[in-house]
């Protein structure tokens, strides 16, 4: 993997992680012309696209897009499990996570991406063993431990749960609810 | 949901972060965020010492900052001062900054790279982990030679905790992929590649990525992971869906690691062990099988990962190309995802389908799907799909369904997505040429193509069609009549104009019989469009008109007329107000046998590689075009099959023309009419302003010339080379311009061209000084047996050369058959009284003459074999004078002339070209293979170049050539 992008439905960048070295400009380019590219696609249009020499695999969850750069010979749909990983990860970690969670607690979307994936591969893909290793961490933290939460109010736009309820227990409605929060 | 912690020391971050997302405007924002930059200025420079939690904080909040797209200037300081802290979240934020925010000063780095080396060797795993994470996150040169050692140690220590070992895998290929010079491997190999049978599936997981990367740049040294990949693999598709616990996602067992030992195995042959193979396509099978059982969960996560493994065995069994069954099998269940209703899906078969298409074994399996993929291409509502589609129907197009084919995609470029209309075009132009079986229907094509899609019409193409027309006379009088019936149109597409004038002007007698198209009809219809087009345009057409007055001398007086009229013949272009003057001139003046010599019809155009493919190919990369290049046996139909590489059509028609202006008259035929010859001045200045740096760099040497030129000596005849002479040739084995030589007096400047077995070469001769060479004369020669082995001509130059000034030779060479000495050129003049007399070697070599050829892999490994007797291979093993630098390498290699093949050898470290050399006598099939050892140390690393012709002397000549170039 080249680089993952998450940003909301207004474009706004909320994570940016490179795994190829770019000038600042490079990074700030690439991110502008993808984010425009992914915005103006409908919602059920292909997950995977040609851009430049790569394959974008990207997916929206609720208000956050996520957007991987592979290369040529890498397995899209291995990619975009790759996504719902760590969305299931972070969703672990914050319960239920929505946009703000990452907004307000950005430094531990970074840390539980680097547990997850390391210099564009996956390091480890166990949910249990990830999740433990930022627990682990955190109860290193003194005496605090988990997010920042309840500092921040829920604006109407960006505080849906990416994972709907659907992707919590199918049970109950039988069908993935990945695009229907918005 | 977690505790919700109370009281977490970054409250201030929250605030600041809550105040931020409340500003109004983008200007709140930057006020807010300089307000906050200034107060954390002065907390940092303040008097009174952070605590380590202060410091935390606002690191950062500096970090949001910068990920908010500002510029930060300060603070690196304070985050190193952190990642000496023994609180974890402390060092963990300091971590996080320096790996976002890398700044190249070197103080820093050393301090960065001191904190990384304590926590390296605390043996606290957690603070390991952190440190490797920011190795692998900054992956800087630096960092590489700071660590490179210490990380492999780490990885196959017995000791190591598991989650270290994964993050030292992962961060050691990271290192690997930036500097692969400093990662060795060498001791650890073998230790390495065990990891694939680690108990723990997250340390597999995490190494075999560093396998792969490793396997793929030296498979040789690895191949021992094959078995132990497919043991593995084995051992993870027969599992059940529990047993791997909480490595299963979604009932599959360990997705990432099987596409990744999948994967693996494609940067290798099948296995040469019965037992191995027979154990992997047992495995292959499972997980086709498995495609077809019923899905364990509705989750599209479940089916995602499922197919997932399927596509990467897949991808496999492509990549084997050896097992019919597998690979028919695999077709077939392409098939049925064509016709998923996941987009994803479609997307996908659609894509793999197409490297299917072209291994023998599944082409016709492939082939019984194209309803359903012209179904796609009419139907899919997302463009990147169709194009998907586009690209199958391509590569399963042959004889039997090419009509269909061609059809299909042109009513599909009628409403085709602006964004790959040109590549469209240019398929359906291949196609068409590449299938055709009467010319007539390549003809309708193209004009229809030119008709729905004219603006993607790209010069290539049109220049294509004239070409097939001149070479082919059974369709001159067909092509003459459509063209005619399609600029009927009331609004024509200018390049059907261009075609249009062209054809009429070749071959408009042939359809001059009918009234309804007589000589005259013809002339009003071609200038009825003259005035809505360009300049290059009307261009040709005047170069059409002149062609009716000889073909149609009744058109003569009407001609002349428009030729003399103020708009033609004071226009202001001045390429269009030349021709005017010219052609009328010419018509009038020149009796009609000059004139039907001088504009006779065109001569055919020299059989060539189709120029549309070699663009394509451009547009595509190497890959996508593999399909085409796969059976040059079918190609070689319209083109007699030669093989040679795809010079632009441009080339031909364009390098014999003077001026830019698309031509009908090449510069032979032209002569006549006083066009302008090759502007010399303008070579100059591409000579010397491509020249000034490197002729600045180039040596002065004085000495040499002056002593093996006494003044005083009275012999006329050509000094022996110079010493360096052979030096100097080598300089322009790969490339064909630039300074061969300087000394005080006198630089030479060389700019040359070659094209099949002929070359034309422009020599510049700089005088430097400020007083005139007299007697100034040079001469070439052939010494020995090159005599009968080229043709050197060159004109005489003018005796005098100013101070300052520079004048030009042309010489034109022919090659008669292979050679091995260059020609020789004598430089003699005097400068104030003395006889200067200098001999250099001409740097023609045989290389110039070669023709690249493009083939796939199969292709060439067939021509490689059949090259198999020993005079028939030469072979160098020699030490590296220079960096290895991949793409100097490939630069060097394409200048050499050959093609480039890529994806054909099995190790990509290593290049193979392809190319042959034309001579007068024979063409000589020419292949190359390079390999270097880059991962020897800098001073020893060495290459083996092996070159195989069908000519002895050839292969001999061409490695001893290329050896010097390295």
């Amino acid at each position: 993997m080249q680089f993952m992008l998450l940003f909301s439905r207004q474009g706004k960048l909320r994570l940016q992680k490179w795994y190829v070295p770019l000038s600042d400009k490079e990074r700030k380019k690439i991110s502008r012309d993808l984010v425009q590219t992914i915005l103006a696609r409908k919602p059920k249009m292909c997950s995977f696209l040609e851009w430049r020499d790569l394959k974008i695999v990207y997916k929206r969850y609720a208000s956050l897009y996520f957007c991987c750069a592979v290369e040529d010979q890498d397995n899209e749909l291995i990619t975009l499990e790759i996504i719902h990983r760590y969305v299931e990860l972070l969703d672990k970690y914050f319960g239920s996570v929505c946009e703000l969670d990452i907004i307000f607690n950005f430094e531990k979307a970074y840390f539980i991406l680097d547990e997850f994936l390391l210099g564009g591969e996956a390091q480890e893909t166990s949910k249990k063993n990830v999740l433990k290793a930022i627990e682990q961490a955190d109860l290193l933290q003194e005496c605090h431990r988990g997010p920042v939460q309840g500092q921040y109010t829920h604006v109407q736009w960006s505080d849906s749960p990416l994972l709907g309820w659907g992707q919590r227990s199918a049970s109950c409605l039988g069908h993935a609810l990945d695009f229907t929060h918005t | 949901m977690p505790a919700v912690s109370k009281g977490d020391g970054m409250r201030g971050l929250a605030v600041f972060i809550s105040d931020i997302r409340n500003c109004k405007s983008k200007e709140a924002e930057i006020k807010r965020i300089n307000k906050e930059l200034a107060n954390i200025r002065s907390k940092f420079k303040g008097d009174k010492a952070l605590d380590g939690y202060s410091k935390k904080k606002y690191v950062c909040k500096l970090l949001f900052i910068f990920l908010l797209g500002h510029d930060i200037d300060f603070g690196h300081m304070e985050a190193v001062n952190l990642l000496s802290s023994n609180k974890y979240t402390e060092k963990q934020i300091g971590y996080l900054f320096i790996s976002v925010l890398v700044n190249s000063n070197s103080e820093l780095i050393r301090l960065i790279n001191n904190a990384i080396k304590n926590d390296l060797s605390s043996r606290n795993p957690t603070f390991m982990c952190l440190a490797l994470h920011c190795i692998a996150n900054v992956g800087s040169r630096e960092m590489a030679e700071a660590f490179a050692g210490e990380i492999p140690r780490i990885l196959v220590a017995g000791d190591t905790m598991d989650s270290v070992k994964q993050s030292a895998a992962l961060c050691l290929l990271r290192l690997y992929k930036a500097s692969p010079d400093l990662v060795l491997m060498g001791e650890w190999t073998s230790r390495v590649v065990h990891l694939l049978n680690d108990q723990h599936m997250g340390v597999v997981t995490a190494a075999i990525s560093l396998i792969t990367c490793l396997s793929s740049k030296n498979p040789d040294e690895f191949k021992t992971c094959v078995s132990l990949a497919v043991s593995r693999l084995s051992r993870i598709v027969s599992s059940a869906s529990t047993d791997l616990q909480d490595y299963t996602y979604y009932f599959v067992p360990a997705p990432w690691l099987s596409c990744k030992l999948l994967r693996l195995l494609q940067c290798y042959p099948p296995p040469e062990d019965g037992a191995v193979k027979g154990r992997l396509v047992e495995c292959l099978e499972t997980i086709l099988n498995k495609a077809q059982e019923p899905p364990k969960s509705k989750k599209v996560q479940h089916s995602n990962a499922k197919n997932a493994i399927l596509f990467e065995a897949i991808s496999l069994i492509i990549h084997y190309d050896s097992e019919p069954n597998l690979l028919v099998r695999a077709c077939n269940q392409l098939g049925q995802f064509l016709q998923h209703r996941e987009t994803n899906l479609r997307y996908l078969a659609l894509e793999s389908m197409c490297t299917l298409a072209s291994s023998e074994f599944s082409h016709e399996a492939v082939k019984t799907h194209i309803e359903t993929v012209i179904n796609a291409l009419k139907t899919e509502r997302d463009v990147s799909v169709r194009q998907r589609a586009a690209d199958l129907l391509y590569a399963m197009c042959d004889r039997s369904n090419a009509k269909q084919i061609v059809a299909e995609m042109l009513s599909y470029l009628e409403t085709a997505d602006y964004s790959i209309r040109e590549e469209m075009v240019l398929k359906v132009a291949i196609l068409a040429e590449k299938y055709a079986v009467d010319y007539s229907w390549y003809v309708d094509t193209i004009l229809n193509l030119i008709r729905i899609a004219g603006d993607y019409v790209s010069e290539e193409v049109w220049y294509r069609v004239i070409q097939i027309v001149i070479n082919r006379d059974d369709v001159q009088g067909y092509a003459a009549k459509t063209v005619f019936e399609a600029l009927q149109a009331p609004a024509c597409h200018e390049n059907m104009v261009k075609v249009g004038g062209y054809i009429l002007g070749e071959f408009g007698n042939l359809i001059a019989g009918d009234p309804r198209s007589s000589p005259l009809v013809q002339f009003n219809l071609l200038h009825s469009k003259f005035h809505l087009c360009s300049v290059p345009t009307r261009a040709l057409l005047l170069s059409a008109y002149i062609k009716f007055i000889n073909l149609f001398p009744e058109t003569k007086a009407t001609i002349q007329e428009v030729l003399r009229s103020d708009s033609q013949i004071r226009n202001s272009d001045v390429e269009l107000q030349q021709r005017a003057v010219e052609y009328l001139k010419l018509s009038s003046i020149a009796s009609t046998d000059v004139l039907a010599t001088v504009l006779e019809e065109m001569p055919p155009f020299p059989e060539r590689e189709s120029s549309i493919l070699a663009k394509l190919k451009k547009k595509k990369g190497p890959g996508a075009v593999s399909v085409e290049l796969e059976d040059g046996k079918e190609r070689g139909e319209l083109n007699g099959g030669a093989d040679r590489g795809g010079e632009a059509a441009i080339a031909a028609s364009n390098a014999s023309t003077p001026s830019p202006s698309s031509d009908l008259l090449g510069l032979r035929s032209a002569a006549p009419v006083g066009g302008p010859a090759p502007s010399a001045g303008s070579l100059l200045v591409d000579v010397f302003s491509e020249a000034g740096p490197a002729a600045s760099s180039t040596r002065v040497n004085d000495d040499g010339f002056l002593s093996s030129a006494p003044p005083s000596a009275a012999s006329e005849d050509p000094a022996p080379p110079l010493p360096e002479s052979d030096e100097l040739l080598n300089k322009f084995v790969c490339k064909n311009n630039g300074v061969l030589f300087e000394n005080q007096l006198l630089q030479i400047g060389i700019k040359s061209e070659y094209r099949q077995n002929l070359g034309r070469m422009y020599l510049f001769y700089g005088n430097k000084t400020s007083v005139q060479f007299v007697s100034f004369t040079t001469t070439v020669s052939c010494p020995g047996e090159l005599q009968s082995q080229l043709n050197v001509q060159t004109k005489p130059v003018e005796p005098l050369v100013e101070g300052g000034a520079q004048v030009q030779q042309v010489i034109n060479i022919e090659c008669l058959t292979d050679f091995v000495d260059a020609p020789l050129l004598n430089i003699k003049f005097r400068y104030g009284g003395a006889l200067q007399n200098i001999t250099l070697k001409l740097p023609v070599t045989i290389n110039k003459f070669f023709q690249p050829t493009e083939m796939a892999a199969a292709d060439f490994f067939q021509r490689w074999k059949q090259l198999s007797q020993p005079q028939q291979e030469a072979q160098k093993i020699f030490k590296a004078s220079h960096g290895m630098d991949t793409e100097v390498l490939k630069a060097k290699l394409l200048g050499l002339g050959t093609a480039l093949l890529e994806n054909v050898d099995p190790n990509p470290e290593n290049y193979v070209c392809a190319g042959v050399i034309q001579t007068k006598i024979q063409q000589v099939g020419c292949l190359l293979r390079l390999e270097p050892n880059a991962q020897a140390q800098p001073g020893e690393q060495m290459y083996r170049l092996t070159l195989r012709s069908s000519k002895d002397t050839v292969s001999q000549r061409v490695c001893d050539l290329l050896a010097e170039q390295f």
